[in-house]
């Protein structure tokens, strides 16, 4: 996946500029960066949940597999299957934890209720959730622990086998323990699916991503492995930050 | 300021208590069989009747009673009062009924005689033997005139009618002398005779009523014939025991609760009124529910939030505060006038001048209340889809999914406790509103029911009854105010129930819904 030259404007305000930027595939890359500067906006560009928000003009764009994701043909519904989100507060729908599970794959057209069971123990197994929720699968997903809840909106978006998972800060609202479930989790899943990251907490970027993209600003200041940009930035700002001296 | 709280609440709380403890006790006071007295006077005059209450006398010393006496065709007022300084001796004597008629309403006093056509069948107190299998048997003969009523010669009405219209409608298209016409008259002649056999039986049946006869005497010694079969029950109230009494009290609230009114309305049941609000509520809620809820989520989810978005609010939340009579008239001139005629004009044209829908019903009745109620739902239903949190459609929109499947699946789901509680409300409403009702379709007595045995069973042109009219009916319309007036409570009480019930099986739906998606906080 690759952004071309990508702005975008809320109304009058640029939030993001001109960033040109190559994430690997099967691996996992984080978008580190000070608040407001544009990571959460560049995460919510690759699956065009930007186009929800009212007075969004982007300009440049972002080369998928070979196809546009801005191009004026591109079917969007497709284009989101294809692409996973998990947000940064859990939020399961308000229905049985099966019935979130398959529902992406229901809106797909998936009928066969055999089949939806398989979706749904696959998905839940990749998930890490499984063995504790299979004995209750009928119960409203609201009962959940809130990191129960991320990992069956992880399941949810793993369900429908997109190849693109967006993390959101899939962790500012988890305690400690279940943050470390949802990096085991990430790991697991880096093996299959293209991992895009934004977290705020630095120990997370540096143990769990391979890659590593830092914005300032709107600006993408710096790009490069996680390992080498931790110990050796090349940018006077990517190391202030990562050092705690701002942000 | 929280003792403050605490009191108005306390109010509010007391307000609502005394009213239906109040309604409570006068209206169910109504079915039960109080001692009958009778009172000798200083001037020799003697009064049987039950004692209603004991009050000051106006503008002097000492107490009178208020004594229900019936007899209305011998005395022509039901009540009484007597200076407690006049009575010389009071008592209840053994022999003493009260005779409930299907005319006259109640008497008070004593049988004198059973006549067998001419022959005395039992006299004085040999009478009350006789006299319950007598009851039941004229009862059961009262049920098969109903049933020949409702049932055979409805039949054959019908008939006549479909082939008077049938003849109308060729000689209309100028076919009179068509094959079909001779037919037509021998079917007419035939169902003709039958209606004639059917009244032969009818009129047999009905001279059964009046083969015995129960000579009555009140107190003060003038007789009264009651034909056997006009008397509905016969009391002997001083010889009751608790159990009769309890019986004597459920069999008239079943009677009440089951049966047809007589009399005006001032006697027997009231069913018709019953099943008529409920129905009505129950078609509002039919109507309302899609309008109003399609209606906001149009507002809430497709329409740009703009002038024209703000001033639909508006004119939706102040039609909220339009007196209810404005839609009565407004029902009348367009769903009434202008549909309802439209409607026999198209598909109607041989009944007319006589109107099928170009006249009031239930439908238009109920079509008028859920315009009267759409506001509720639409505010509420917007404010149910509002609480649905954001992430919850984005996570919807992530996976794929399009905005009408967002709101298919997830987002009128979880706005549907929002959308019942709406419907609720507007159910409330429905059932205690009768301003607008009166000229849309609501009758003081409707002579069918809306849904019956005969195709399409659900009568949507009928005119119905009402359990709010009929209070307004009967404690202000008829002849003897004053009597009738624990019939009044009894009815308010039974309208009270109505729409608590109705609440209430409301309220327990969306509960369940509620717990299906039980929310925990995150």
């Amino acid at each position: 996946m690759r952004f071309d030259a990508l702005s975008l404007w809320y109304g009058a305000s640029q939030a993001l500029d001109r960033i040109s930027l190559s994430i690997p595939e099967r691996g996992i890359t984080a978008l580190i960066g000070p608040s407001g500067c544009g990571k959460s906006t560049l995460l919510r560009c690759v699956n065009r949940m930007n186009d929800l928000v009212e007075g969004v003009r982007t300009e440049g764009d972002i080369r998928f597999r070979g196809g546009s994701i801005y191009a004026p043909e591109t079917d969007i519904h497709a284009l989101r299957r294809r692409i996973g989100m998990v947000f940064q507060k859990p939020n399961p729908f308000p229905k049985s934890i099966y019935e979130n599970v398959a529902y992406g794959s229901r809106i797909h057209g998936m009928r066969s209720r055999a089949r939806l069971d398989e979706v749904v123990e696959r998905s839940l197994g990749a998930a890490g959730l499984w063995d504790e929720v299979k004995d209750r699968l009928t119960e409203s997903a609201l009962s959940l622990s809130g990191g129960q809840q991320q990992r069956l909106c992880i399941a949810r978006a793993i369900a429908v086998e997109p190849e693109v998972l967006l993390l959101d800060e899939p962790c500012s609202a988890l305690d400690p323990i279940a943050t470390q479930r949802i990096e085991e989790l990430m790991q697991q899943l880096k093996q299959r699916y293209t991992i895009a990251l934004v977290t705020h907490n630095m120990q997370q970027a540096a143990r769990s991503s391979d890659y590593t993209a830092f914005l300032y600003l709107g600006e993408l200041i710096e790009f490069g492995e996680t390992e080498r940009m931790f110990v050796n930035p090349s940018e006077k700002r990517t190391e202030d930050y990562i050092s705690g001296r701002f942000g | 300021m929280t003792r403050l709280a605490a009191g108005a609440l306390a109010i509010c709380l007391a307000l609502v208590a005394g009213l239906i403890v109040l309604i409570a006790a006068r209206g169910l006071g109504y079915f039960w069989q109080s001692p009958i007295e009778l009172f000798e006077l200083a001037d020799g005059t003697r009064v049987l009747g039950e004692v209603w209450n004991w009050e000051p006398r106006p503008g002097g010393a000492g107490r009178r009673v208020r004594l229900a006496v019936g007899n209305r065709d011998l005395t022509g007022a039901d009540f009484r009062w007597i200076d407690e300084s006049e009575i010389l001796r009071r008592s209840r004597p053994e022999d003493a009924g009260v005779f409930e008629r299907l005319e006259w309403g109640k008497f008070y006093g004593f049988p004198a005689q059973l006549l067998r056509g001419d022959r005395i069948a039992a006299s004085g107190a040999e009478v009350w033997k006789e006299i319950r299998p007598l009851l039941a048997e004229k009862a059961e003969v009262r049920a098969r005139i109903a049933r020949l009523h409702g049932g055979e010669i409805d039949d054959v009405n019908r008939e006549l009618e479909r082939i008077r219209i049938e003849l109308r409608q060729l000689r209309r298209r100028g076919l009179a002398d068509s094959e079909r016409t001779p037919i037509l008259e021998a079917e007419r002649e035939e169902y003709q005779r039958r209606y004639e056999a059917h009244l032969v039986q009818l009129r047999e049946l009905e001279d059964e009523l009046l083969a015995e006869t129960l000579v009555l005497r009140a107190a003060d010694g003038s007789l009264v014939r009651l034909p056997a079969g006009h008397a509905v029950r016969a009391v002997r109230a001083n010889r009751l025991r608790l159990p009769q009494r309890l019986g004597l009290y459920a069999s008239r609230l079943a009677e009440f609760l089951l049966d047809d009114p007589r009399e005006s309305n001032t006697e027997g049941g009231i069913f018709p009124a019953i099943f008529g609000t409920v129905m009505m509520v129950f078609l509002t809620s039919l109507a309302v529910a899609p309008f109003g809820v399609l209606a906001a989520i149009y507002l809430r989810e497709y329409a740009r939030d703009g002038a024209f978005v703000r001033l639909v609010r508006i004119s939706v939340n102040s039609l909220a505060g339009v007196p209810s009579i404005v839609f009565g008239v407004f029902g009348l001139g367009f769903f009434v006038y202008l549909v309802g005629g439209s409607i026999d004009q198209l598909f109607y044209p041989d009944r007319l001048p006589a109107p099928t829908f170009g006249t009031g019903g239930i439908l238009w009745a109920s079509l008028t209340l859920a315009l009267l109620t759409v506001p509720v739902v639409i505010v509420s239903t917007e404010e149910g889809l509002t609480s649905v949190p954001r992430g919850v459609r984005e996570g919807s929109f992530a996976l794929g999914a399009t905005k009408f499947e967002t709101l298919r699946r997830v987002i009128v789901p979880a706005a549907l406790p929002g959308v019942l509680t709406g419907i609720i409300l507007a159910m409330a409403r429905a059932a205690g509103e009768v301003a607008p009702l009166m000229i849309v379709g609501m009758v003081k007595l409707a002579p069918s029911l809306p849904i019956d045995a005969h195709f399409p069973f659900v009568h949507l042109e009928r005119k119905f009854m009402h359990l709010g009219f009929h209070i307004y009916d009967v404690g202000f319309q008829s002849p003897n105010v004053e009597a009738v007036q624990p019939l009044v409570f009894a009815t308010a009480l039974l309208l009270i129930l109505v729409v608590l019930s109705t609440n209430l099986a409301a309220i327990l739906l969306r509960n369940r819904l509620r717990r299906k998606y039980a929310s925990s906080g995150v």
